[in-house]
């Protein structure tokens, strides 16, 4: 059971809404997958007036928790307007806070992550920040107001499964008590069953699943190594070692088992 | 089987008596089509004074069912195929059968490779290969897909010619008229083609925004539509006449009409000037909106209550899949037994 503000949920796989190939696509990608949390991009949907509409009554219709983000916004202002329009749109006080600091690698601007995710914790809001792996950034915004960090494991939609392994074990090491959520840069169930051995409490997924061939059979696989991975952490996972061991004493006789 | 009825003199003391159809769009008119010359009279009324009022204006003309099945169901490539022909039969000498072209820039082959295990009947064309089919493109990629049996044209004169030829067949046009309501006593039938309006009147249906642009320029000749794959922004730009290319499309989950924004604007540019510098010296001659009706497995369906027939949701494919649904259409009527792969039982 992982708890996120005050929901608890079963499922760790959170599951991004963009790029299917068709909303009933989706529908069938959330249902294999379990997830109980599904992200929204409002801004891309939102081309004037009451846009979006029939989307979001079928996100609504998806029966899950939503989280709605800020994905494309740019400044810290951009993304609090964003995320009031959210507030209204999902009566939810959830936000994923994303700033984009880069157009083209889709980098967060931290600077500008900190200083939204500050006013809207003042608000009221409940901010889930999309974040690098630094410690001192993921400090700034727990002082900030947030309960959880949703640091990115390689840059959003690269496919390239984590970068540093070092800074995401440092990173959970540094604050045990903290929900953090990998968000961006997973390609492959591999990739994430590795930073749920590592102790990672959730995973959000979009692109490796949108963009799958078949994406509601990924989805359900990244479920299963998503659970895989958490039971390795849970069990505590053997570390390697120099030179293999045999498992039972082997001298002079044969082992039966 | 096609089968001749005479209006108002059907076999077996079946009456088939007039069709009206609602829409002038493309769905309309190749429904039109396909019952005119099965002997059904036919009447269309269309809210806008002419032809192509709605999506089907601004659409890219592109008759592309393997390229589309990279996202799209296998029912597209499947029933889209055969709708090259039906173009080519209809409207001889308005199709062009150049194949497609898809490119990345050097840094996003990947999405290349990823494009071609998705799809079939393509093959892969090095850079030398690439230059002796557009030249104007030589020394810009390395690589290239290339579906051969695609095919694309102009949707504006296509949608033209084919009220022309509606109209030499004796189909009757009523233009500016939102409602049937003061003609409908005379019709048996009713077949509503009128995309984005029907969407208050269908829960199902949702509009999926799309931003296209012309432009013009001298300086670059296609002779197929070019679409160039990009992990967020893909892209294509499709040849007409007279230094005339068209730029699409974004793809947004909104039911809104107005202009062009200036993100859509810009990604579009900044794309089309990535295939080519020459774009970036070309006239943007109009930018455009068009709202594509879609199902949630954006899939069109036929759905029929009483006497009333609805084609809709033709999503991106309204050029590609028009026809089959017309067939069917005409079918249902004529035999009341008829299996279609799209209706929808309402
Ligand atoms: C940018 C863009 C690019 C596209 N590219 C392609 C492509 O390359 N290939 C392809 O196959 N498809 C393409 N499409 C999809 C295609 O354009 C649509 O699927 C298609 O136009 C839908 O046709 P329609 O006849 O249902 O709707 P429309 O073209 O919108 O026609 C509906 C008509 O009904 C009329 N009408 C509405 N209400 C009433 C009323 N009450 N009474 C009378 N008349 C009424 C409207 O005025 C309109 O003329 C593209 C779409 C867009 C937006």
């Amino acid at each position: 059971m992982l708890q996120v503000y005050d929901t608890e949920i079963t499922s760790r796989l959170l599951l991004g809404t963009a790029g299917y190939p068709s909303p009933a696509v989706l529908s069938d990608a959330v249902r294999a997958s379990q997830t109980q949390i599904v992200t929204v991009s409002l801004r891309r949907e939102t081309a004037g007036g009451k846009a979006g509409g029939a989307f979001f009554e079928l996100i609504r219709e998806l029966g899950t928790k939503i989280l709605p983000n800020t994905a494309g916004c740019h400044t810290a202002k951009e993304a609090v307007l964003t995320a009031k329009m959210a507030r209204e749109v999902f009566r939810t006080n959830w936000i994923k806070l994303e700033v984009i600091g880069n157009h083209d690698t889709l980098q967060p601007d931290v600077f500008a992550l900190v200083e939204a995710a500050r006013i809207l914790s003042n608000e009221g809001f409940e901010v889930f920040p999309y974040t690098t792996d630094d410690l001192v950034v993921a400090e700034r915004l727990l002082e900030a107001g947030c309960r959880v960090l949703m640091p990115w494991c390689a840059p959003i939609g690269s496919a390239m499964g984590p970068q540093n392994l070092s800074a995401l074990r440092s990173m959970r090491a540094h604050f045990p008590d903290v929900p953090l959520i990998v968000d961006a840069g997973i390609g492959r169930p591999s990739h994430a069953a590795t930073v749920m051995e590592l102790g990672f409490d959730a995973v959000l997924l979009n692109t490796a699943v949108a963009g799958a061939g078949d994406p509601a059979l990924m989805a359900s696989g990244f479920a299963r190594a998503i659970e895989a991975g958490r039971q390795a952490f849970e069990a505590g996972v053997l570390e390697p070692r120099d030179m293999a061991v045999p498992s039972t004493p082997v001298i002079g006789k044969a082992v039966f088992s | 089987m096609v089968l001749q009825r005479r209006p108002g003199n059907g076999s077996n003391g079946c009456q088939m008596r007039p069709v009206l159809i609602k829409g002038a769009g493309v769905v309309g008119l190749v429904t039109a089509y396909e019952l005119a010359r099965r002997g059904i009279e036919v009447d269309v009324v269309e809210q806008a004074q002419h032809i192509g009022a709605g999506a089907s204006w601004f659409a890219g003309g592109m008759l592309a069912p393997w390229c589309e099945r990279e996202s799209a169901d296998e029912k597209v490539e499947r029933v889209g195929a055969a709708a090259i022909e039906w173009w080519k039969a209809a409207l001889p000498g308005k199709v062009a059968q150049e194949g497609t072209l898809v490119v990345a820039a050097a840094r996003d082959t990947r999405e290349l490779d990823r494009f071609a295990t998705r799809t079939t009947g393509h093959r892969w064309l090095d850079a030398e290969e690439i230059a002796e089919l557009e030249p104007d493109l030589a020394g810009r990629f390395a690589r290239a897909l290339y579906f051969p049996r695609e095919a694309h044209l102009d949707p504006r004169e296509a949608l033209s010619s084919l009220g022309d030829t509606l109209m030499a067949m004796g189909v009757r046009f009523h233009f500016g008229q939102a409602t049937d309501a003061t003609v409908s006593h005379r019709f048996d039938w009713r077949i509503d083609c009128s995309g984005r309006a029907r969407l208050p009147d269908d829960a199902a249906l949702r509009g999926v925004r799309g931003e296209m642009l012309y432009l013009r320029t001298g300086d670059i000749q296609l002779s197929r539509p070019v679409r160039f794959l990009h992990p967020r922004h893909p892209l294509y730009v499709v040849p007409r006449r007279q230094g005339l290319f068209m730029v699409g499309a974004t793809m947004i989950e909104s039911e809104t009409c107005g202009p062009i924004a200036a993100r859509s604007l810009m990604e579009l540019l900044n794309a089309a000037y990535a295939l080519h510098p020459a774009f970036g010296e070309a006239e943007i001659t109009e930018t455009g909106t068009g709202v594509r009706p879609a199902y949630p497995d954006n899939l069109p369906r036929i759905t029929r209550s009483g006497s009333t027939f609805c084609v809709n949701g033709l999503y991106r494919h309204g050029f590609l899949l028009s026809p089959a649904l017309a067939h069917d259409v005409a079918e249902c009527l004529l035999s009341p037994n008829h299996q279609s792969e799209f209706h929808d039982e309402a």
